[in-house]
């Protein structure tokens, strides 16, 4: 605790984002007047600022459930979760988990997969700027040595998994457009990269996840085509890896032995 | 000592203008008008923005700021450095600070009298401090800190109130003049701050105005403001920053420039954001004051001397 004197916020702060805590006795209006609504002033700013820092990184979630039904669920993960950094863009990383959680979100069970591809959208968005893989390095590459290679998996690039349509239903739900109806129980994965100004959010074929997954955590190219292949016997390695350096998932190449 | 992070080797944006920039009038710089700004060329003003959105490591919010600070002066606002809270300044926040610094080089930096950290919630807002001995010496160590740290004086803005604390001893003016006399930061006057904490403290605007130490301004801030009621019925202004200035915000504004001389000016406007044209306008306005009273100002003071 600091010393006396600088104890005011320590009595400013706790009712900031507790509706049911009385406004602090260390402050007042002019003339000793009541400070009541002078401080809800304060609450509101704090309450509504953050709802809306969670609204801006979650826009998809906000449109499917509607800005009544968001803004109760942000205040109750607002007032649970508060910010720890400055750094807004930062906020809300666990918000798809207690969407997930969230009593009157059961009856859309694919909406935390949804908020999870927006979470990985800004922090792709926000990631270090770096050239991806030229597809002619690994062109350059002698078959025989191929198993070998690891990726480095480009900063923007990520991986979001889904038992549900959840890709589908983010790029939908993304731009203006109206929404048709969609079919929310086809499992779908999901890369993000950023290769130059825009992020770019696709689907992956089937296996194409757990090869992605894979390379990006170092495993050289053979374990995990072969990881892919078991996890998907239709695999495809070479429409995969094309798919992955066109995507600009990828900065450079090495050898795992060298 | 402090110590901070080395900066990361960033390219550093050059001027192409001389500094001070003098008294001209610039807006908030938001993503949406970028296009609009880049189609009409380089133009007079300045451009301003809140440091932290420009904290993350890459992607588009840095091609646009180095797209507009290739051709204009840019001011960094920080919104978030918590200067008058009781608990350590971050010290990764301050090191963030100062590569930003170093890599746009701007024109001015500022800070608010206000804290909005406390324990390890950011609370996303500008709260108001008591005025004591006891948080002069803090706010003071803070921006000795910070200044030591990105290496330039900043500019301390004065706040908006909607209470005060019954602990205080020092008036507002008092407290700032003492800051800004002790660690030689410079100050940032927001007329709508001044409007808005006269209104809701009951106190005149023009008395904060002749107590304000005038020539250690290095920016103006204007700005809307909203209008609610207090507990007993009587207004109370909500510094809102979504709409246009109000004409008693110019008046004060004018009187300052008439006493101050012209300083660089900033429209801020930061949400229900209008079209460019909409905010362009308001900075012409605030251009046209700048150019007939600074005139006028320098006028009287070749006559006093």
């Amino acid at each position: 605790m600091p010393p006396e004197p600088l104890s005011f916020a320590a009595a400013f702060a706790p009712a900031l984002l507790d509706p049911l805590r009385a406004a602090p006795t260390v402050v007042t209006g002019p003339n000793g007047r009541t400070a009541g609504k002078r401080y809800d002033v304060y609450r509101n700013n704090v309450t509504v600022s953050l709802i809306d820092a969670l609204a801006a990184i979650y826009p998809a979630v906000q449109r499917i459930t509607g800005a009544d039904f968001f803004r109760a669920m942000a205040r109750f993960h607002v007032r649970e979760n508060p910010p720890t950094s400055p750094l807004l863009f930062e906020y809300g990383r666990g918000f798809p988990d207690f969407v997930a959680r969230y009593e009157h979100a059961q009856t859309m069970p694919w909406l935390a997969d949804v908020a999870r591809l927006e979470r990985a959208w800004l922090d792709a968005y926000h990631a270090r700027d770096a050239a991806p893989l030229a597809p002619a390095q690994l062109a350059a590459i002698g078959p025989e040595r191929l198993a070998d290679l690891v990726f480095t998996p480009h900063p923007a690039a990520q991986i979001v998994r889904s038992d549900f349509s959840a890709g589908t239903i983010f790029a939908a739900n993304r731009d203006g457009a109206s929404v048709n109806r969609i079919d929310a129980s086809t499992p779908e994965d999901a890369l993000i990269t950023r290769p130059g100004f825009d992020v770019i959010v696709q689907h992956l074929p089937p296996g194409g996840a757990v090869f992605a997954i894979c390379l990006t955590e170092g495993r050289p190219l053979g374990e995990a085509a072969a990881s892919a292949l078991d996890a998907s016997s239709d695999f495809d390695i070479a429409a995969n890896i094309a798919g992955l350096i066109g995507a600009g998932a990828f900065t450079s190449i090495a050898f795992g032995d060298a | 000592m402090i110590t901070a992070t080395k900066p990361a080797a960033v390219p550093v944006v050059p001027l192409r203008f001389s500094l001070p920039i003098g008294g001209v009038a610039g807006t908030s710089f938001k993503h949406e008008h970028l296009a609009a700004i880049l189609a009409a060329g380089p133009q007079r003003g300045f451009f301003e923005v809140h440091a932290e959105n420009y904290m993350g490591a890459g992607g588009p919010p840095h091609r646009a700021l180095e797209a507009i600070r290739r051709d204009h002066p840019l001011s960094l606002h920080g919104v978030c450095m918590s200067i008058g809270g009781p608990q350590p300044l971050d010290k990764a926040h301050l090191a963030r600070f100062r590569s930003l610094v170093a890599r746009y080089q701007p024109a001015m930096v500022s800070e608010h009298l206000a804290w909005s950290t406390h324990e390890t919630s950011f609370f996303n807002d500008l709260l108001p401090l008591p005025y004591t001995e006891a948080t002069l010496r803090h706010v003071c160590d803070h921006i000795d800190q910070m200044q030591e740290v990105i290496r330039r004086p900043i500019l301390l803005e004065n706040p908006s109130t909607y209470l005060a604390f019954t602990g205080t001893t020092i008036s507002e003016t008092d407290f700032i003049r003492s800051v800004a006399e002790r660690t030689g930061c410079g100050l940032l006057l927001d007329v709508n701050n001044v409007f808005v904490s006269a209104t809701n403290h009951g106190f005149s605007a023009l008395d904060y105005l002749a107590d304000f130490p005038l020539s250690r301004i290095g920016e103006i801030h204007l700005a809307g403001h909203d209008e609610q009621a207090d507990d007993d019925g009587e207004p109370l202004l909500i510094d809102s920053h979504d709409g246009p200035v109000a004409d008693a915000v110019w008046k004060l504004f004018e009187i300052v420039v008439q006493r101050r001389g012209p300083v660089p000016t900033l429209i801020e406007w930061d949400s229900k954001i209008p079209d460019w044209p909409v905010l362009q306008a308001e900075a012409a306005a605030a251009q046209a004051i700048l150019d007939r009273c600074g005139t006028a100002a320098a006028a009287e003071d070749r006559h006093a001397a």
